[in-house]
């Protein structure tokens, strides 16, 4: 049982919430994966939906590659809404 | 009748109770982490429908017992459980095997006492359901998953499933006719074809086989236990004897 495969848990606290990432856990195939997250993470009424996936199949960004993914954002200022001023007079922006 | 009323509700508390402390057993010695807590929520639970229905035996009894000296100031032949619940888990397999059969029981009773003309049966039952759908889902993915599993899975399934069953008949030993008939218990005839159909599909579905064997001498709700009870008891109710009225 040394070899079940990690699976990653994301839970919806209530309707209208998107997932969140939770943790992660072993389980032997899917079905199971879905029950051990039922039981390790909505045991205090966490949430109301669960996903799991496998944490094999998520392709994640390298920290090697943070710099030249992330960085070249920081001063691009005028990306945010606040960069801009609202002219006087206009209104439902 | 009100004897048989209490002595009805103190079986299927005990029934709950010794579950509940085997259940426990198996806290830092599941197969997995995840497993482990798994049987920790089942047992917790069990544990739940135990202190409640325990209660409520005490009510009816009429003696003052509470829920605490019920659990720990009887003794062996004092206890109403069946002989299913409070035998040793020689293997993983054997707990899903008594886990099947037993939260298959639970559930039929308890859909049946949700209806119960006792109240705070019914309360308990109606509450209960929920819980114990769960169990039978648990103990069904695990008894396909090791029946229709490696040679070797199969095989300890199969023995599980072999060592469990003289014990099942005692889940149908006739009640008093007479809380039947008031409402008050469930009929073991009519539980008794509908968990053995449950079980017998899911067995059927594990490639696993329902044994053919004469059922064991029964007693349990009479207080005539296996020898393993009287361990079972030592081990949970020894803190609450050697330090009575005990808080923290």
């Amino acid at each position: 049982m040394r070899d079940w495969p990690l699976w990653e848990v994301f839970v919806r606290s209530r309707r209208g919430l998107s997932h969140v990432h939770v943790g992660s856990l072993h389980a032997p195939d899917a079905e199971m994966a879905l029950r051990n997250a039922r039981d390790l993470y909505t045991r205090r009424q966490e949430g109301v939906s669960l996903w799991v996936v496998p944490a094999a199949e998520i392709v994640a960004s390298s920290p090697d590659e943070a710099d030249a993914f992330f960085d070249p954002a920081a001063d691009k200022i005028y990306r945010h809404p606040t960069f801009y001023d609202v002219p006087e007079g206009v209104e439902h922006l | 009748m009100t004897d048989s009323h209490a002595g009805y509700v103190l079986g299927l508390a005990d029934d709950a109770l010794i579950s509940a402390q085997r259940m426990g057993w198996w806290i830092s010695r599941a197969p997995q982490l995840e497993e482990d807590v798994a049987l920790a929520n089942i047992g917790l639970d069990q544990l739940g429908q135990a202190r409640t229905l325990l209660a409520h035996a005490g009510a009816l009894e009429g003696d003052g017992r509470s829920e605490d000296d019920l659990a720990y100031l009887r003794d062996e032949r004092d206890f109403r459980n069946v002989k299913l619940v409070e035998r040793p888990q020689t293997d993983f397999a054997v707990t899903m095997a008594r886990l099947l059969v037993f939260a298959t029981w639970q559930a039929e009773l308890y859909a049946a006492l949700a209806g119960s003309t006792d109240a705070t049966l019914a309360g308990v039952a109606g509450k209960a359901v929920k819980e114990v759908a769960y169990h039978v889902d648990h103990a069904r993915q695990w008894v396909l998953r090791l029946g229709d599993g490696t040679d070797e899975s199969h095989r300890r399934m199969q023995a599980a499933v072999d060592a469990e069953w003289p014990f099942v008949e005692e889940l149908f030993r006739p009640v008093d006719p007479a809380l039947v008939a008031a409402g008050v218990a469930a009929d073991p005839t009519v539980l008794r074809a509908a968990v053995l159909r449950r079980v017998g599909q899911v067995l059927d579905e594990a490639t696993l086989s329902v044994p053919d064997v004469a059922p064991a001498v029964a007693g349990g709700r009479d207080g005539l236990h296996t020898e393993h009870l009287g361990f079972l008891l030592a081990e949970m109710q020894h803190l609450t004897r050697s330090h009575p009225e005990a808080s923290w």
